[in-house]
C-alpha cells in the first residue's frame, strides 16, 4: 500500500507528536473534526488535545506565539492556511525567529517549523494560489524546505521538525496532496545527501538528452512529461532537491548534469529573482557546465487567475513543458 | 525597608549615570548607530523589575531598553562594551543598542512584534507548569502596530501568564501621543477583559508596590494584566533630536524620578549614591576604552 502526499506528512506528524512530547501544534481550524483546511492535521487533536492549538485568525501571532515557544523549550509546528498569508508573517519570521540566535550570538535557538500549502492549479484564484517561497530565500538562519512528488514528504517533516535548531520553512504544494508516492516502474530513482536529499530520477538508462531541474509542485507535471516521453525514447533526467535555500553541492553537477549540454530550470513562480534565477547562476559559478546551454521555463508574470482557462495560461502546465522539451533538445 | 529604598535609588542612578555617559560617547563619535536612553522612565524599569523574579520571569524589553537592562542584570560592563561595539559586549558587539539577551531577558528593535513572543514564551512556561511570568514593555507609540492586539486576544483568550507593561511616556519618537491614537490607551484593553493598573511613573515605590500586586494576580494563573505606568521621556528620541518645548520639558523635570525620590533619603545618603553610580559608570568606560 503507498501513501499520498498528504497522508505521509498526516503520519509524520502523529508521528513526532507521540514521539517528542514537546511539539505543539498550532494554526487556524486544524483541530477535530475540521483538521485543517487541508485535512494535514486530521485526527491530532483527538490523540493530543493540550498540544494541538486552534487560533484565531491571527498569522503573525501564530507565528510569534509559535517563536516564543521555542525559545522556551518547545518544538512549535505553526500552520499557515495558505501560502498566499505567508505575507502577514514575513516580519515575525525576518525580524524575530530568524535573527534571534544569529544576533544574541547562539545564546537561544528558536526550533520552530512552519507549514504552509503553496501553489495553483486549483482554481483559487490571485490571492490564494501564489508561490510565494521566493520571498522568504536568501534569509539569514531560515531553511525554506519543499517536498517533491518523489520525496519521503513525512521523513522531511519529522527532520525539520525534530532535528533542526533554527526555523523551517516548509512549503507543501496543494496539487500534490491527493497524488500517491508510487513511482512508476519506468522511473528509476536515487537521492544525495540525507536529511533533506536531493532525487535524482531517469526515465531509462541510457545518457539523458535532457536534464530537468525543478523542485515542489512541478514534480508532478514533470512526472507526466517523462512517462509519456519514454515511450519517445527521450531520455530525461530530472533533479529535485529538497531544501531551496541552499544552492545544491557541487557534486551533482559533475555525477549527474555534466554529461548533458541541455539543461532546463523550471518552478511555477513569476519569472526572475527566485529559485529558478539562482540555480541558473549555480550552473554557471561551475566551468564544467559552460558547455551546457541552460533555458529556463516558469511562470507568467501577471497573478494566477481563477478560471482554468486562464489559469493554465498564467502557470507551467505538462503541455508547456513538453513543448519546451521538444524545442530545446531538437 | 529603607536599604530597600537605597537599592532602588542606587539601580536608578546607575541607568541614569550608563545612559548619560553613552549620549556622551555619542557625541564623540565612539558609538555608532543609535542610542534610545529612558532618562525619566528609570523608575518604571527599577519598579517592575525589581518587582519580579529575575530567576524565573521573563523579560521581553524593546528599543528604549538600556534601563531594563541594567535593572534586571546590573551589568554596566556588558551593556557599554556592547553598545560601544566591543567583543566583550552581552551580544560581542552584533546586537548594540537594541539587541540585548541575557538569562531570561531580551530586547528586538521591532516594535510591537515582540508582544506576541512574549505571549508565547509565557505560555510555554504555562504549560511546563512552572510559576513563571513573562513581562513585555512597550510604549504608547507601540499601540499603533497590529501585532500587539493580536497578541492581547489571544493572551486573554488561552489566559496567558503575561503582565504587559506600558510605558505611557507622551511620545513616539517625534510625534505626541495624542497625534496618533484616537480614545484613551489606559481603556484599550478592556474589551479583551484585561485588568489595567494605572500608577504614577515617576515613583519607584509606587511602581514597584504595584507592579508586585499585578505581577502576584497574573502569577496566580488568573490570566494577562496590564500595568500602565505614567511617565515622560526627558531626554531625546535618540541621541540628540528633540523639538519638544523646553517649557514643557521642564515642567517634567520636577516629576524627574531621581528628583521624586529624594524625599524618601537624607541628602547625604543621597549625594553617595549617585557618586557611586557616576564613578562605577566612569571607570568602567575608562576600563573598556583603555
Amino acid at each position: 500500500m503507498s501513501l499520498s502526499y498528504l497522508e505521509s506528512l498526516q503520519q509524520a506528524l502523529h508521528h513526532v507528536m507521540k514521539q517528542d512530547p514537546n511539539v505543539i501544534v498550532l494554526g487556524e481550524d486544524i483541530i477535530d473534526p475540521y483538521g485543517g483546511a487541508f485535512k494535514v492535521t486530521k485526527g491530532l487533536s483527538t490523540h493530543y488535545p493540550q498540544r494541538v492549538l486552534a487560533t484565531p485568525i491571527s498569522e503573525s501571532a501564530i507565528v510569534g506565539i509559535s517563536t516564543g515557544l521555542a525559545v522556551r523549550g518547545f518544538k512549535p509546528v505553526a500552520e499557515i492556511m495558505f501560502g498566499d498569508f505567508m505575507a502577514l508573517v514575513a516580519d515575525q519570521l525576518l525580524n524575530s525567529a530568524c535573527k534571534f540566535a544569529l544576533m544574541y550570538q547562539d545564546k537561544v535557538s528558536v526550533p520552530l517549523v512552519v507549514r504552509t500549502p503553496m501553489g495553483g492549479g486549483r482554481g483559487y484564484g490571485p490571492t490564494h494560489s501564489q508561490c510565494l517561497e521566493k520571498m522568504f530565500l536568501g534569509i539569514p538562519g531560515l531553511k525554506v524546505v519543499c517536498p517533491s512528488v518523489f520525496h519521503d514528504p513525512g521523513a522531511l517533516l519529522t527532520h525539520s521538525i525534530l532535528q533542526e535548531a533554527g526555523p523551517v520553512l516548509f512549503v507543501e504544494y496543494k496539487n500534490l496532496y491527493g497524488l500517491t508516492l508510487q513511482r512508476p516502474d519506468t522511473i528509476r530513482m536515487k537521492t544525495s545527501g540525507s536529511g533533506f536529499p536531493v532525487v535524482i530520477a531517469d526515465n531509462s538508462d541510457a545518457v539523458p538528452d535532457i536534464v530537468i531541474l525543478s523542485y515542489g509542485g512541478l514534480s508532478e507535471a514533470v512526472l507526466q512529461v517523462m512517462q509519456r516521453m519514454t515511450e519517445e525514447e527521450i531520455h530525461i533526467r530530472l533533479i529535485l532537491p529538497s531544501l531551496l535555500s541552499t544552492t545544491m553541492d557541487a557534486s551533482i553537477i559533475t555525477k549527474y548534469i555534466n554529461s548533458c549540454t541541455k539543461v532546463l530550470v523550471t518552478d511555477n513562480n513569476t519569472p526572475g529573482f527566485g529559485w529558478v534565477s539562482e540555480t541558473v547562476n549555480w550552473l554557471y559559478q561551475h566551468s564544467d557546465i559552460h558547455n551546457a546551454k541552460v533555458h529556463t521555463l516558469t511562470a507568467q508574470d501577471t497573478v494566477v487567475p481563477a478560471a482554468q482557462v486562464l489559469e493554465d495560461a498564467v502557470l507551467v502546465t505538462p503541455q508547456k513543458l513538453e513543448q519546451s522539451i521538444i524545442e530545446i533538445i531538437s | 525597608m529603607s536599604e530597600q529604598i537605597e537599592q532602588l535609588v542606587q539601580q536608578m542612578c546607575l541607568i541614569r549615570h550608563t545612559e548619560t555617559a553613552l549620549l556622551e560617547l555619542f557625541s564623540q563619535g565612539k558609538v555608532r548607530g543609535t542610542v534610545h536612553t529612558c532618562l525619566g522612565q528609570e523608575a518604571c524599569a527599577v519598579g517592575v523589575v525589581s518587582a519580579l523574579n529575575k530567576e524565573t520571569d521573563i523579560i521581553y524589553s524593546n528599543h528604549r531598553g538600556h534601563g531594563h537592562y541594567l535593572a534586571y542584570s546590573q551589568d554596566v560592563y556588558g551593556l557599554i562594551a556592547e553598545i560601544l561595539g566591543l567583543p566583550a559586549g552581552i551580544c560581542h558587539g552584533v546586537g548594540g543598542s537594541q539587541h540585548l539577551q541575557f538569562n531570561n531577558f531580551y530586547t528586538n528593535g521591532i516594535q510591537g512584534a515582540g508582544v506576541p513572543i512574549t505571549v508565547g514564551m509565557a505560555l510555554a512556561e504555562k504549560l511546563k507548569g512552572s510559576s513563571a511570568i513573562a513581562v513585555p514593555f512597550i510604549g504608547d507609540g507601540t499601540f499603533g502596530e497590529g501585532a500587539i492586539y493580536e497578541a492581547f486576544n489571544i493572551a486573554a483568550l488561552w489566559q496567558a501568564p503575561v503582565m504587559f507593561v506600558v510605558e505611557f511616556n507622551h511620545y513616539a519618537q517625534s510625534t505626541p501621543s495624542l497625534m496618533q491614537h484616537a480614545g484613551d490607551l489606559r481603556t484599550r484593553v478592556d474589551t479583551y477583559g484585561i485588568p489595567v493598573t494605572v500608577i504614577d511613573g515617576m515613583d519607584v515605590c509606587k511602581v514597584k508596590a504595584a507592579a508586585a500586586i499585578v505581577a502576584e494576580y497574573v502569577r496566580a494563573g488568573k490570566g494577562p494584566a496590564m500595568l500602565f505606568l505614567e511617565t515622560y521621556r526627558l531626554g531625546p528620541h535618540s541621541k540628540g533630536d528633540d523639538d519638544r518645548l523646553q517649557s514643557e520639558i521642564d515642567r517634567y523635570r520636577l516629576r524627574d524620578p531621581l528628583v521624586v525620590c529624594r524625599q524618601l533619603m537624607s541628602q547625604a545618603v543621597f549625594e553617595r549614591i549617585e557618586k557611586d553610580a557616576a564613578s562605577q559608570v566612569s571607570s568602567v568606560i575608562k576600563e573598556l576604552l583603555a
